[in-house]
């Protein structure tokens, strides 16, 4: 129960674009068509379902004062947890690598549509974002660790595929010539943003 | 009515290209088209004609409204003198709600209208007919306390950022009415939510009947949670005397609940146009009848809202989860929401199918919302909100799995 708690929290209530508006980069620039935002934001969840376990158990066996205890009692007193920030990004530059492979041998087609944003998502903030929660939240267990990653990458491919989709309706609205483009995005966004707040405050 | 034709065709030149007033020919023209069905025709193509455009449309729209607007206006002038435990007559209640609505409804429509008139003339393009039905919405989804200059604020905010940055009528992603109430809902809280402002009169506090309470039926339930929950804190304290008060405070609470058919005929706290179940429905009929509003939309809303609060109804954890399934249809903006918001053809989803899956979804993010979070008890608009945010992506889908089936059939038979 608690699992499907952090599931539906991560997703609706903590969600990565609407409630802390992180990964707004990639959430602006692919959003075009709902087909490349649909790959970008599996691209995601599967980076976050990775990274965030990964980390989970750099800071639990590495980083944290006292989690070097399993090398012996001499260090028990050290504390790496200043490391964290390069661990991280390290952890998910390698892995943005990986996706990066994948996505080239398997969607040639998706990879060059995605372009430069998919190496960009190593620095998408949603992805560090994702990892920086899970210390400050101080999950539990890997189990808790991995619900998160999986519902915060669901929660933002559903924002930039709902987004995708109002865009691709927008190419038949008669928006004013200077809103044209990124100006009525950001206008969209915000408007989404409202309808998100809904689930703001539920205590699962 | 020869007369009225005979003026404006005396207008007309004035306001056409090369007339002395040319600047203002989308305001003539709008008149133009609102009094008499226009007969222009296209210049090439296929043209089917109907008498039925837009602002006859819209028109039937206001018409399915004037139920539940009747009904708010007596429903307010009917609270206030509870409130003051006076017995006046259904006709001053009839005046008083009058006097309350009416201010709140020509605010809605002057601002609206012409904010509408301005972004006509200056992008040169018609002027819309959709405010009409806004325009007769926001006033009925607001309560009844609710400062004028407020109204004017959500009005322009709906109509600018609802709809004409989008382009206009028909382009809109979000209903524009919604879109002020969440407006107000978010920036002013104080005045669209508690215990004041469903009655009016009643936040100046003279003469108001001893113990009161003006707030509506799902916000005394919402209450009630939090009193639920300091009663447990109590308890674990083993705090009797504390305990006792917070339980006796509950019962009172629980009491003070309407039952099914004051909920239903709508005797009840809420924002002016939506306590009435019988007289939404009644709108409802109308626009069914005249196929003007999907039956699809409204069918699921009521379905999917059913089904959500019958299971929560299994589970039972807290007082909002036990109002009755078919009270919960009944209380707050639901049945509102369902008839009047959810089936607006811009907002709403375009296919068939996606209409049930939209409807659906509505009625139970709706009850969702209602349920589990106590600072938003009246979770309709909100979910209504949140539904069109994603009416066009399941449209996407919808679309797009037509594509393929027929895709399949194509290549079966090559």
């Amino acid at each position: 129960m608690e699992l499907f708690n952090i599931f539906i929290k991560s997703i609706f209530i903590d969600n990565m674009v609407f409630a802390y508006f992180l990964g707004m980069c990639s959430f602006l620039a692919v959003s075009k068509t709902v087909k490349t935002s649909f790959g970008l934001g599996i691209a995601v969840v599967f980076v976050l379902a990775i990274t965030v376990p990964v980390d989970f158990l750099l800071t639990k066996y590495v980083l944290n004062e006292g989690a070097l205890t399993w090398l012996g009692a001499d260090y028990a007193t050290v504390d790496l947890s200043f490391l964290s920030f390069i661990m991280y990004i390290a952890v998910i530059a390698s892995m943005v690598q990986l996706v990066e492979m994948i996505v080239e041998k398997f969607a040639p087609a998706l990879y060059s549509q995605l372009g430069i944003f998919l190496p960009l998502i190593a620095v998408n903030c949603a992805i560090l974002g994702g990892s920086l929660f899970m210390q400050e939240r101080a999950y539990e267990s890997l189990a808790e660790a991995t619900v998160f990653g999986i519902g915060s990458g669901i929660g933002w491919m559903l924002a930039i595929v709902g987004i995708a989709a109002i865009r691709e309706k927008l190419r038949y609205s008669n928006v004013p010539a200077p809103l044209r483009g990124l100006g009525i995005t950001f206008i969209v966004t915000g408007l989404m943003g409202i309808a998100f707040m809904s689930f703001m405050g539920i205590q699962l | 009515m020869k007369a009225l034709r005979r003026l404006l065709d005396n207008i007309k030149p004035h306001v056409q290209k090369g007339g002395k007033f040319e600047k203002l020919h989308s305001t003539f023209d709008a008149f133009e088209t609102l009094l008499f069905v226009p007969n222009h025709t296209n210049k090439n193509g296929v043209h089917v004609r109907d008498a039925i455009d837009m602002k006859r449309t819209m028109a039937a729209v206001v018409l399915a409204l004037v139920p539940a607007l009747l009904f708010g206006i007596w429903n307010t002038g009917y609270q206030h003198f509870l409130s003051l435990g006076q017995e006046v007559g259904f006709w001053a209640e009839v005046l008083h709600g009058a006097i309350e609505v009416m201010p709140i409804i020509m605010v809605s429509y002057i601002v609206g209208l012409g904010v509408e008139f301005a972004f006509a003339q200056m992008r040169g393009h018609e002027v819309n007919e959709g405010f009409l039905v806004s325009g007769m919405l926001i006033p009925l989804v607001l309560p009844v306390g609710i400062p004028l200059w407020m109204v004017a604020v959500a009005t322009v905010f709906a109509v600018v950022i609802g709809k004409e940055v989008f382009g206009g009528t028909g382009m809109n992603i979000w209903n524009p009415a919604l879109i002020a109430r969440a407006f107000l809902f978010f920036a002013y809280p104080s005045k669209m939510s508690g215990d004041m402002v469903w009655i009016s009169g009643l936040s100046s506090g003279t003469g108001v009947v001893d113990g009161f309470s003006g707030a509506t039926p799902l916000g005394d339930a919402g209450s009630t949670v939090a009193l639920t929950n300091s009663l447990t804190a109590a308890l674990e304290k083993g705090d009797t005397l504390a305990a006792t008060g917070l339980q006796h405070q509950i019962d009172i609470t629980l009491a003070k609940m309407p039952t099914l058919w004051d909920s239903f005929v709508g005797i009840i706290p809420g924002s002016i146009g939506e306590t009435s179940t019988l007289a939404i429905l009644l709108g409802a009929a109308f626009l069914i009848y005249t196929g003007i509003a999907s039956w699809k939309v409204m069918v699921s809303v009521f379905l999917g809202g059913f089904v959500m609060a019958l299971g929560f109804n299994g589970i039972g954890m807290n007082p909002l989860m036990d109002i009755p399934a078919l009270q919960q249809l009944c209380l707050g903006g639901f049945a509102f929401g369902a008839v009047f918001m959810a089936t607006d053809p811009v907002s709403a989803t375009r296919t068939e199918c996606g209409k049930w899956i939209y409807g659906f979804l509505i009625g139970v993010f709706a009850i969702i919302i209602r349920v589990f979070n106590p600072a938003y008890p009246e979770g309709m608009m909100l979910a209504i909100l949140l539904m069109n945010t994603f009416a066009p992506l399941i449209d996407y889908f919808m679309v797009q799995g037509n594509i393929n089936r027929r895709l399949k059939r194509a290549s079966v038979n090559a």
